[in-house]
């Protein structure tokens, strides 16, 4: 295993996982469990390489399992347990004109579904937004792949200040734009949907749903779908944002707040002592 | 004179037990077991052995038990039952081996499970030995999902000499023995030692790999394998389909489970995967799986517990024992309602309509139907809910296994001895059957192997010729 830092709590890792980078398609994701007594996490295929047999993931450190993972796996370590590739990969075709959104660290799950439009043959507009100028990354990657790159921080540390949706809007409003592509924090992808149903433009988003198993066997990642309840590990992650209830998802993705701070405020106080 | 009831079983108290998860029923000392073997009949005629789908020989076990060979009694069993410490506790017996006994006409009839469960923990106590594997034969087979089915089929494979790579998605083999079987009903290390048992016969489990996606079984075929055994289970659970089922709170009986049993959840934060359980708890559905979550629920703390089920206890489908345990835990039995829909506030849940039911005419399955009474409608407060009315087919091999036959339930189309419409792929288990049991799951994974064994010696499956091939 590699690793190198991104950003403060952004990690880039690199992972032996022969048969998953032979299969891995662009919008799919591999579940990960660090350590024995560790729980299963969803992280998205950053990129891949079939010849090496590696897959990268790129991981934001928010809670118990993620900070772990930055924290305590070093190079040469190995990760326990890695399964996929998971979920049904991206729609890729030649649409015509696409703008691709990362938000955070969606910035990486991003990038292999701009890659894999561009090679399609479409024309490609990326937007990479983030809080602030430390947490962008692979800005370089994501201009290779796309015909035009915006880049913007809540801030204004770097790039346009602001949000994504602000230039999302104005693209939208003043050229043909056939589809939209968002990944970031469910709120932002919901905004980006209001944007695009505003303008009368179809996107699709990557739904970021609590999953345990990630292959369709515990209904824990149920999203709403026009109405009808779907399991996100396999029907999805991807899904037309503008059929998805977003209030729902927003809900069911704080039901172990509590449950998180505990683990969080228990690792941290560990890691206190062994100090 | 013989005894006519059972020699009871010791068991923890409901008191002490509703707060942890050890074993509830706590195993036969040697002198118990003595005394309920000496309750057999040695019928000639063995009804007992018919009732069992595997057909051990049950009255020649029990003779050895009598003679105090616990050594004969185990081979006996394990000639046609890999998993004896299992089926010994989970199988349900009083509709299986134990209801054509010939005692049981006047009597109890004999604890044929308890008695196996017994020699079974008797082996485990004093050693297990490793079974013959047969000659090498050159044949490489890959069996999928690692649940009994999956288990059954690579031991006695790998008996036969062939070479066995066992698939499984999630990271631990064991199937529902792992994920959905309570700890307190099936101790992991049981699994654990059957597993092991597996490793030391020579057969390789490669756990995270989703079949399907990781690898196809068309490139498993082309990558030197054989033929394929297909015993991937029931996996995808099902919902109600009732306005807001995704409340926060309320819970597939699979993701229940799974985050218990699997993931370890009760012993959170020890281990890292959280559950929420709320005081109130609603368990619809009035099968295994409902009892496992119901007392689940009980354990990790919550203070009321209630079943629903549409039907009355008599059509209840989970084991005799389970029924009778839960009540004596305290689990309260609402029958005859069906929830309608489940309440919210601020995206939990906080109570669930349910409407009365009455039974009405049998329906296909010969259960009398439940139909609901016209405005009987009433609300339970709870804050928890899990949903437990069954397992659907899991569809990720049947729909990237090219010239597989499905049947409209989405079951793969298989004959008794697990052929399907594929020469090179087998099938058996609750992928083929729809929710069954441990020991059938077994059973048909025990004939798949010998159907690969003679397909590998002739190149031919001895599939029945002509379809339709008939879903089991
Ligand atoms: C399909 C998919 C792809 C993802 N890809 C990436 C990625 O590439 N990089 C990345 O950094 N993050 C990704 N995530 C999110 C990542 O899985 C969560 O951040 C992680 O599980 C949080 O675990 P934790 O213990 O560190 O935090 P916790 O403190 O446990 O949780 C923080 C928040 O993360 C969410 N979360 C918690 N547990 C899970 C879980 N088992 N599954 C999903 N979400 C959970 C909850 O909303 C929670 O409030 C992805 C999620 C999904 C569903
Ligand atoms: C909670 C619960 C309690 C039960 N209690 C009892 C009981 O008391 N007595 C009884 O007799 N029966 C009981 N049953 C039923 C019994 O457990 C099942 O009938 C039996 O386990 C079926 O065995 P199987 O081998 O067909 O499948 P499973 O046990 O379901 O195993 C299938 C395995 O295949 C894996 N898999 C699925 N898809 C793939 C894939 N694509 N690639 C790789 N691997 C895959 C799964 O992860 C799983 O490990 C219970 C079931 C449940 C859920
Ligand atoms: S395997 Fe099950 S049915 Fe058969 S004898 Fe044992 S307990 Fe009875
Ligand atoms: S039917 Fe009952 S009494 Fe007769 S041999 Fe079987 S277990 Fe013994
Ligand atoms: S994560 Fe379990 S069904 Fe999707």
């Amino acid at each position: 295993m590699d690793k190198r830092a991104l950003g403060p709590g952004v990690v880039e890792f690199t992972v032996a996982a022969p048969l998953i980078a032979r299969k891995a398609r662009a919008g799919q994701f591999v579940v990960v469990r660090a350590h024995e007594r560790g729980e299963r996490i969803p992280l998205t295929l950053a990129d891949w390489d079939s010849e090496r047999g590696t897959i990268t993931l790129v991981v934001q450190e928010v809670g118990k399992s993620t900070r772990e993972l930055g924290e305590e796996f070093a190079v040469g370590d190995a990760i326990r347990d890695v399964a996929g590739p998971l979920g049904t990969p991206s729609e890729i075709m030649a649409y015509g004109t696409v703008v691709c959104v990362g938000g955070g660290v969606g910035i990486a799950p991003i990038y292999p579904i701009a890659r894999a439009l561009h090679d399609a043959g479409n024309e490609v507009i990326a937007i990479a937004g983030a809080r602030t100028k430390e947490l962008l990354f692979w800005l370089d990657r994501l201009g290779q792949v796309s015909d035009q790159l915006i880049v913007t921080t809540d801030d204004g540390s770097f790039g346009r200040r602001g949000l994504v949706t602000e230039p999302l809007r104005e693209i939208l409003a003043s050229r043909k734009v056939d589809h939209v592509w968002a990944i970031g924090p469910a709120i932002m992808m919901k905004f980006c949907t209001q944007v695009c149903r505003e303008l009368g433009v179809p996107i699709t988003v990557s739904l970021n749903s609590i999953m345990i198993d990630g292959t369709g066997m515990c209904g824990g990642c149920r999203v709403e779908v026009e109405g009808q309840a779907r399991f996100a590990c396999v029907d999805g992650p991807e899904f037309p944002g503008d059929l998805v209830n977003w209030d729902l998802l927003l809900a069911r993705l704080g039901t172990f707040k509590d449950e998180e701070r505990c683990a969080l405020e228990r690792y941290l106080a560990a890691k206190e002592v062994a100090r | 004179m013989i005894r006519p009831t059972q020699v009871p079983m010791r068991e923890q108290d409901p008191k002490a037990r509703i707060h942890n998860f050890d074993e509830v029923p706590l195993g036969y000392t040697p002198d118990e077991a003595l005394e309920e073997a000496a309750r057999c009949l040695q019928c000639k005629n063995a009804p007992c052995v018919k009732g069992c789908p595997v057909n051990v020989d049950i009255p020649k076990f029990i003779r050895e038990i009598r003679e105090g060979d616990f050594r004969g009694a185990i081979a006996t069993i394990k000639e046609t039952n890999n998993l004896p410490a299992i089926c010994g506790r989970v199988c349900p017996q009083e509709t299986q081996c134990q209801a054509p006994c010939t005692l049981g006409r006047r009597f109890e009839p004999v604890a044929i499970g308890r008695l196996e469960r017994f020699v079974a923990d008797w082996e485990y106590a004093n050693g297990v030995g490793v079974p013959r594997v047969g000659d090498p034969t050159g044949f490489r087979v890959a069996v999928i999902g690692s649940g009994p089915a999956g288990l059954t089929c690579a031991a006695d494979l790998r008996r036969l000499g062939h070479a066995v790579t066992v698939f499984e998605a999630l990271h631990e083999p064991g199937g529902v023995l792992m994920y959905g079987i309570p700890e307190f009903r099936l101790p992991k290390r049981i699994v654990g030692a059957e597993i092991e048992g597996l490793h030391r016969m020579g057969v390789e489990i490669q756990v995270n790999v989703v079949v399907g996606r990781t690898l196809t079984i068309d490139e498993l075929l082309a990558d030197g394998y054989a033929a394929a055994f297909v015993g991937t289970g029931a996996g995808l659970p099902k919902f109600l389909g009732v306005a807001g089922e995704n409340l926060i709170g309320i819970y597939s009986a699979n993701e229940f489970l799974t985050r218990v049993n699997l993931m370890r959840a009760y012993l959170f934060p020890e281990y890292d995967t959280p559950v929420k359980i709320g005081r109130t708890v609603a368990v619809v559905g009035g099968g295994n799986v409902a009892m496992d979550a119901a007392r689940t629920a009980l354990r990790l703390g919550a203070e009321r517990v209630m079943i629903l089920y549409r039907r009355t206890e008599a059509e209840m489908p989970a084991r005799a024992e389970e029924v009778h345990h839960a009540k004596e835990e305290g689990i309260e039995f609402h029958t005859l309602v069906n929830p309608v829909r489940f309440l919210g506030e601020n995206g939990r849940v906080v109570g669930v309509e349910c409407i009365r039911m009455e039974l009405g005419e049998p329906d296909e399955s010969g259960r009398r139907r439940p139909v609901p009474v016209a405005g009987s409608n009433f609300v339970l407060p709870v804050d928890t809910a899990v949903i437990a009315i069954g397992n659907d087919p899991h569809p990720l091999i049947p729909r990237t296994t090219p010239g597989l036959q499905v049947a409209r339930e989405g079951t793969i189309v298989a004959d008794e001895d697990g052929c399907t419409s594929r020469e090179d792929v087998f099938a058996g288990g609750d992928i083929v059957t729809g929710a069954a049991t441990v020991i059938s799951a077994m059973g048909a994974g025990k004939r798949a192997a010998h159907a690969i064994h003679r397909y590998l010696a002739t190149g031919r499956s001895g599939r029945k010729p002509g379809p339709p091939i008939a879903v089991a």
